[in-house]
């Protein structure tokens, strides 16, 4: 227990920290790609944090060969694929397209699709169909009760 | 003593839990008035034991009972006394009992105030309350319970999470809860009016108050933890797309749409087994957040209990009463009959919408927060859901729900013209772009999304400004006498475009620079200098500090001076940083001390943050217009109704 409570303490995101002043790039437009590509990479043993925002040791080491590789002349994607070989897709905080990972794209317009045609199915229905009588005399009086105060 | 005194609490809360699910619904079955009026006093006497059993789990906390495991764990004699209250509910066994304690009140007050509900329809409510009350107490009891004792009490505790050990944070559970429970009631509503059979307006009237209620719990909830995180986590992040705060959330977006639906169902008679629907998954995505938060099954910040047994046992939970729920719902929603005919341009074609796009970023949230789990178990592939996916799939449909807010509000009932709403809302609009366009010109086309969010929010702040001006007959003495209803939609909707403002100015215009500073130094950061005058070491309570002096100026002038600070809690051998941070209207300066580095100095972080403080703002302003709308007489029936029965009650000979 607690073993437990200490792995999970390590586990926290500990606070402050994140990009050290050494590791800043002279070359402020290469700087900014760097802090892009670390925002949308997660830090590997953190819970839910960029490698931009963590301060754990392999959050600096990735951040560091982020940087290495795009003063090395890398593309943005290059440096991704990069830390993606080494790391596996975990480090992704944007999924890749591959495979049932669609779904995951998909599902969000899919749903607005099929949510928006029952929808409009609905408003149709009720501007079509023919006004009702409204409520019951036994419903108007108990309503009618009710509203008094 | 007292702890087995709130043990044996917790055992009668079971065991009346139980009595208030059975004899009342026997009652329902057999018809007998008796047994249905034993619900009320039921739910009073559990709201009753459940509130001794958490009082002698809060004196355990407050006097620092180490012959208490949980207090051992999660408490040291050291700590503020605020925080061993919270240190309370800072734990998986004691916010168990929070949960269990604030279902109880829900139900004692539907109890008390549920004066004017059909004597049949209150049984059936509280009978499902009380089914609920059973459900977690046995949970508590069996795979929880907060007072176990210790054999051999050491002489003092391993602390609080340092992290929690903020006031924003000693009262973000117990509104979140607030919230997750407060739904239970519309769930519990939805329940006995399938089991009923009948869904009429004065049904919708009775729901609608509980569920405003949860909704501004957890606005409040939601938006304290967001706060928290903003200026405890040390870089100014205030929303991070975590599985738990997609946890609360969802129950938010899903209750936002139930709220909206209630008012078609009430005033319309239509809608009505969408409603339904809803108030069932309202109370599911908050026993889902639960199981989130309880089973660790998804790695998170605040999974704090992390044991498979107790996940399972909350998966059946969650599988009970949304698969009974839905079950019922499949067997009966067919038989509720929609009256209300409306028009294709119309306040109710309006709400549908804002239904659609409600559930469709809920079903996003849900989707994002639970692919991680479904493709390790089923496609074997370990990757993350984080922020860019949200951004990307999220934002969207929230600020397509946004442009048609304002139109939708003014909209009429049954038949609305379109054209006129649009003539109506042009200057809302107008400023809208002007602003975006500003913002544009201003963040120097760094953001295009930042200046359509900014657009955005403004429309939307301006168009509830339109509404209320229009809702008044352009007379503004007339503003004041407008029903507290309209009121509370103008500042719920107003408080939106706020907050949609504050994210967006912020997430395009944040100032950043990160450097080494030598004490005497001087940064400067957009219009303003910071200089780092000295950094010296402290103690507090229960810490250890390293406490900068900073200097804000802009030109010669002093704004601010600013202690950022490390903190080390020693006990539980972790480190917290203390941002330094000056709030104003149009922006907060946000400092934080770094680590020493070798050679001297210390690396320094400042932010310059545009309209921060808009976005809690805006969450204040939602919570209020709930509450301000909550106090509209005309919700108020059920009190209302009692006022004018006959004194109840005969005297005791």
């Amino acid at each position: 227990m607690r073993r437990l409570a200490l792995i999970l303490l390590l586990l926290l995101p500990l606070p402050a920290a994140a990009v050290q002043p050494d590791e800043v790039l002279a070359d402020p437009v290469l700087e900014a790609r760097a802090r892009d590509i670390s925002a949308g990479l997660r830090c590997p043993v953190c819970r839910n944090e960029s490698i931009d925002e963590s301060n754990a040791d392999i959050a600096r080491t990735l951040r560091l060969i982020v940087r290495e590789r795009l003063v090395a002349g890398d593309s943005d994607e290059e440096v991704v694929d990069f830390v993606t070989d080494r790391f596996g897709e975990y480090v992704l905080l944007r999924p890749d397209t591959s495979g049932a990972n669609l779904v995951l794209w998909i599902g969000g317009p899919a749903m607005l699709l099929l949510a928006g045609g029952i929808g409009l199915a609905t408003i149709r229905r009720r501007a079509s169909a023919t006004e009702e009588e409204g409520l019951s005399a036994e419903e108007e009086a108990r309503l009618a009760e009710l509203l008094k105060e | 003593m007292t702890a087995e005194l709130g043990h044996f609490a917790l055992i009668l809360a079971l065991i009346v839990a139980a009595l208030q699910t059975l004899i009342p619904a026997v009652g329902w079955a057999k018809r007998w008035e008796g047994w249905m009026g034993f619900a009320g006093p039921a739910a009073l006497a559990q709201f009753l034991v459940t509130g001794l059993s958490f009082m002698a789990l809060l004196r355990a906390f407050m006097t620092s009972d180490f012959s208490l495991a949980l207090v051992v764990e999660n408490s040291h004699s050291a700590k503020p006394m605020l925080y061993k209250i919270a240190g309370t509910w800072g734990n998986h066994e004691g916010s168990m009992l929070l949960w269990l304690l604030i279902l109880a009140l829900f139900g004692a007050a539907a109890a008390v105030f549920g004066g004017g509900l059909p004597l049949r329809l209150k049984a059936l409510v509280l009978s499902v309350q009380g089914s609920i009350g059973l459900a977690f107490a046995a949970f508590i009891l069996f795979t929880s319970n907060p007072f176990t004792r210790l054999a051999n009490p050491p002489f003092d505790g391993g602390d609080l999470n340092p992290l929690l050990q903020d006031p924003g944070l000693a009262f973000h559970p117990p509104f979140l809860y607030l919230g997750y429970v407060g739904l239970s009631m519309a769930f519990s509503f939805a329940i006995a009016a399938l089991i009923e059979g009948k869904v009429d307006a004065a049904w919708a009237r009775w729901v609608r108050p509980w569920t405003l209620a949860a909704w501004i719990f957890l606005t409040i909830g939601i938006a304290l933890g967001s706060w928290w995180a903003y200026y405890e986590l040390g870089w100014g992040g205030f929303w991070f797309w975590d599985p738990v705060e997609n946890a609360s959330f969802m129950p938010w977006l899903i209750a936002g749409a139930l709220l909206h639906s209630a008012i078609v169902a009430e005033k319309r008679e239509a809608l009505k087994s969408w409603t339904i629907l809803l108030a069932i998954l309202a109370f599911g995505f908050s026993l889902l957040g639960t199981f989130i938060v309880r089973s660790g099954v998804i790695t998170s910040v605040h999974a704090f209990a992390s044991d498979p047994t107790r996940g399972v046992a909350i998966l059946v939970l969650l599988a009970f009463f949304v698969g009974g729920g839905l079950t019922l719902y499949a067997a009966r929603a067919g038989s509720m009959q929609a009256k209300g005919v409306f028009g294709l341009v119309s306040r109710e074609s309006a709400l549908v919408v804002n239904n659609v796009l409600l559930a469709v970023s809920c079903f996003i949230v849900f989707l994002g927060t639970l692919w991680p789990l479904f493709a390790e178990i089923v496609l074997g592939r370990t990757l993350s859901v984080g922020a860019p996916f949200f951004n990307a799939a999220f934002v969207p449909i929230f600020l397509a729900l946004a442009v048609i807010l304002p139109l939708g509000s003014i909209l009429a009932w049954k038949r609305g013209n379109l054209s006129r709403a649009g003539k109506d809302m042009a200057p809302a609009l107008i400023l809208g772009v002007a602003l975006g366009g500003l913002a544009f010109a201003m963040l120097t086309g760094r953001s295009a999304l930042g200046a359509l969010g900014v657009a955005i929010g403004a429309f939307v702040l301006f168009g509830a400004l339109t509404d209320l001006w229009l809702r008044a007959g352009r007379t503004p003495r007339r503003l004041l006498r407008l029903p507290r209803a309209d009121w509370g939609r103008g500042l719920a909707h107003g408080g939106l475009g706020v907050t949609i403002l504050g994210i967006a100015v912020l997430s395009a215009g944040t100032l950043e620079d990160i450097r080494v500073m030598q004490e005497g130094e001087v940064m400067e950061i957009g219009a303003y200098e910071v200089t780092l005058a000295s950094v010296s070491e402290g103690q507090g309570p229960n810490y250890l500090t390293t406490m900068a002096d900073m200097e804000l100026r802009r030109g010669d002038r002093l704004v601010a001076t600013l202690h950022p600070e490390k903190r080390f809690y020693p006990v539980a051998g972790m480190p917290t940083t203390e941002a330094g941070i000056d709030s104003g209207l149009f922006r907060d300066v946000y400092l934080v001390l770094g680590d020493p580095q070798e050679g001297g100095g210390w690396a320094v972080r400042a932010y310059v943050k545009p309209f921060a403080g808009w976005i809690w703002g805006g969450a204040i302003l939602m919570a209020l217009g709930g509450l301000v709308s909550l106090t509209d007489r005309r919700l108020r029936i059920a009190a209302g109704a009692r006022r004018t029965a006959p004194p109840a009650g005969v005297p005791a000979e």
